[in-house]
């Protein structure tokens, strides 16, 4: 009979060995069964919204067996925009990548169709807004799928107190924190916007609205021109901005831009936030990115802004809408589990929690998802986004809509609106002019 | 006698071969330890170089040849013709006033004492050192449309507000005033280096035969620094005529398209919008303009060194 003896070293060694044995055999076989995946993000400014992102991915990944990687991409300093341009030139990179407005459709020809997804996501949550499809469907294919985090409106930020004290305007009475917008809110026009900003800008808070030629600038002057029905090119690609609307539009551009701060031309995306914040300006157009780091930086300005829809013109109220989207690149060897994520992501829950994290910044493009309890409950001033998210008053636009999208990315990329106006208030060229300028731009822009 | 004659030869010969092999295995040294650089320089410069050739005759979607058509496009827009005036405006400008500010310092601190000198040449190399994208962003909050540095100063002073980014034409001096401030500390470090390498003898002879200070500067300073000077120029204008940081930060081109150069309009049309061909259509522009100046500055340069080699024989 063998008498087994246990030494300390036998012990060490066997422990050692079944240790290694088990991280050999024991390792859930087949954990990362499905393949690995790689993503990009667009890296979101309201801190803690990432989180959330990837808490939804990663439960997907765990439940699909994806080996899955994660990278948030920051826009400033073009980054995001920079890696899109890389990628798809050396047709390598992430498999998904987070794309804003005119990029599904200047890549489609290197993106992966998501039509598919995009039937049983729209099955499931119902249409989406006509410029999530308009951008996202650029050759009747739906080029990418549409993305919560940092699909956004562009309406007013508006002061509550200055409104009232210096243009007579009450703002809560049309769009009041606890309901829907009254009949009050008809009063909401163009002219009415005129009028108080002539206002404001003689009590020494003019608005804000930048003459520049970047995105805010112009997603603000683009829906003034679809509220007066002008157009640069229509949908089939003919140039028809020498119009009567255009005059129209331009002929109130200029009356407005009286009206501005005198460096308006110079505008960035960042200026105008900084003129809110600053307690300088009675009125932006801009998502709660302003308001929000008003919130930290100046309170007492924070508690004051109220965010609601653009003016209506003669055409209709038309609301800014920037959609961001998810986008799987035609080289992707996993394009299953790509898609997979992507389905998981488009849910009303995934939305919701997204829509939380943001503290509301992100509007969803699905209709249906448009009454998010957030957006009621964000403040202060409490109530301040009920009206952030699309209205059924509010026919949602992009600027440059509706000319076919190859046009329509030049047009708004070179902000050839606002160059019109700016031609006109700065340059000192007649509304002909400026037109003529805009004729022979667009001219070139047809080039194929 | 010829066999002495015989051994020498082969001596010689002998010589000339160890010679030869030697110069061969010096040549091939060098050019080992020059093949990091000249893969470097292949991968970074010259495949992009010709990549950019090859995209600029594609179609605005990249999936056609089409010649030089996007030349031709080009030729026919305002707005290039406008960012090709500008971009000559901005280099010029900025070049001139580089080399004019870069010389007078050279020779406020060359006349300094030697104590002191070390200590002003290292402040007055600031501007060059701090990265550009920096420097430029504190420029950018001194212009800055609401809160302007220079217009609170202004108005402190009882003096109305400049939009420095919002008029064009002001915009132009903004963009030009910081290439300079960035610039001209180059200039300066490379003719006071020059400067240090005139022989004091040339200035002792001048004074000898009665040359004033202007005389000096006029026929010894001048003519010992033209060289360095067509150089730092040339390799100014190159790097300011590519410049794309300051008017990116700056402006970003604006007001109007009023301040793009060709990188910064480059950018606007390939990337962000999109059409790549056309914005390397625009960059290769930058090409003929420069190889142009080099080839007339370099043959300069090369004619009279090979008068001053004469002049010392």
């Amino acid at each position: 009979m063998t008498k087994w003896h246990l030494s300390r070293r036998s012990l060490l060694l066997g422990a050692s060995g079944v240790a290694v044995a088990g991280a050999m055999l024991g390792r859930p076989r087949g954990a990362y069964a499905a393949g690995k995946l790689s993503v990009g993000f667009w890296d979101h400014w309201v801190p803690g919204a990432n989180d959330t992102l990837t808490r939804l991915c990663r439960e997907w990944a765990a439940k699909e067996k994806i080996d899955l990687t994660i990278d948030y991409i920051p826009s400033q300093g073009n980054k995001l925009l920079l890696t899109i341009a890389a990628e798809a030139q050396a047709r390598s990179g992430h498999d998904i990548l987070a794309m804003n407005t005119w990029l599904p459709g200047s890549h489609a020809e290197r993106l992966e169709p998501v039509d598919d997804v995009m039937k049983d996501v729209l099955a499931k949550n119902g249409p989406t807004n006509p410029v999530v499809e308009y951008l996202g469907k650029p050759d009747g294919h739906w080029r990418a799928v549409p993305a919560t985090p940092g699909s956004q409106m562009k309406g007013p930020a508006s002061r509550i107190d200055l409104l009232e004290e210096h243009a007579g305007i009450d703002i809560l009475a049309m769009y009041p924190p606890d309901g829907p917008a009254t009949p009050a809110a008809e009063q909401w026009t163009w002219d009415a916007l005129l009028a108080a900003a002539e206002k404001c800008h003689k009590a020494g808070f003019p608005f804000g609205i930048g003459l520049g030629t970047t995105s805010d600038n112009v997603d603000t002057w683009g829906s003034l021109f679809h509220a007066f029905g002008a157009r640069l090119v229509d949908e089939k690609g003919n140039i028809v901005v020498k119009s009567d609307a255009t005059r129209a539009a331009l002929e109130f551009a200029k009356k407005l831009a009286a009206f501005l701060p005198g460096d308006a031309i110079a505008w960035d995306d960042g200026s105008n936030n900084r003129w809110l914040i600053s307690g300088k300006g009675a009125l932006i157009f801009n998502p709660p990115s302003a308001w929000a780091v008003a919130k930290r930086d100046a309170p007492q300005v924070a508690e004051k802004v109220w965010h609601h829809p653009a003016p209506t013109g003669p055409k209709g109220r038309f609301g800014p809408y920037l959609p961001y989207y998810w986008a799987i690149w035609s080289f992707s060897p996993n394009k299953s589990a790509a898609k997979s994520l992507l389905a998981h992501l488009s849910t009303r829950e995934a939305a919701e929690q997204l829509v939380a994290a943001s503290q509301g910044y992100d509007i969803p493009g699905y209709l249906s998802f448009n009454d998010f309890k957030t957006w009621n409950e964000e403040g202060p001033p409490r109530g301040t986004l009920r009206h952030y998210p699309p209205t059924k008053d509010q026919i949602l636009s992009i600027a440059a809509a509706p000319a076919p999208h190859k046009i329509a990315e030049q047009i708004y990329n070179q902000a050839t609106i606002t160059k019109m106006i700016a031609r006109i208030v700065q340059g000192g060229d007649s509304i002909d002019k400026a037109i003529a300028w805009a004729e022979s731009e667009l001219e070139g822009f047809m080039r194929g | 006698m010829a066999q002495a004659a015989a051994i020498g030869g082969a001596l010689e010969e002998r010589g000339a071969s160890r010679g030869g092999g030697l110069a061969r295995r010096r040549a091939r040294i060098a050019f080992l330890l020059c093949l990091p650089l000249i893969v470097l320089v292949l991968a970074l410069v010259i495949y992009p170089a010709f990549y950019s050739l090859h995209l600029a005759t594609l179609n605005k979607s990249m999936t056609r040849f089409v010649g030089l058509a996007n030349f031709a496009f080009l030729f026919k827009r305002e707005t290039f013709w406008m960012v090709v005036e500008q971009s000559v405006i901005f280099a010029v400008g900025a070049v001139v006033f580089k080399a004019l500010i870069g010389f007078v310092l050279a020779h406020l601190v060359h006349r300094l004492p030697q104590r002191g000198q070390r200590a002003w040449r290292g402040m007055l190399l600031v501007p060059w050192v701090i990265p550009p994208a920096m420097s430029t962003l504190v420029w950018w909050w001194m212009y800055e449309p609401s809160y302007s540095a220079l217009n609170w100063l202004l108005a402190g002073m009882g003096f109305a507000p400049v939009a420095w980014l919002g008029d064009p034409y002001w915009a132009r001096f903004a963009v030009i005033l910081v290439n300079v401030w960035y610039g001209a500390p180059f200039f300066m470090i490379m003719y006071l280096a020059a400067l240090k390498s005139v022989p004091a003898e040339l200035y002792e002879s001048a004074e000898i035969d009665g040359a004033n200070a202007w005389q000096k500067l006029i026929y010894v300073t001048l003519p010992m620094l033209r060289n360095i000077i067509a150089i730092t120029v040339l390799f100014s204008l190159i790097v300011t005529f590519a410049n794309f940081d300051i008017v990116r930060i700056l402006t970003a081109g604006g007001p109007r398209d009023m301040t793009h150069v060709f990188a910064t309009w480059a950018f606007k049309l390939g990337i962000e919008s999109n059409d790549i061909p056309l914005g390397a259509c625009v960059s290769l522009f930058m090409f003929p303009i420069l190889g142009f100046a080099a080839v007339f500055i370099l043959r300069d340069v090369h004619r009279r060194s090979r008068e001053l080699a004469g002049v010392a024989a």
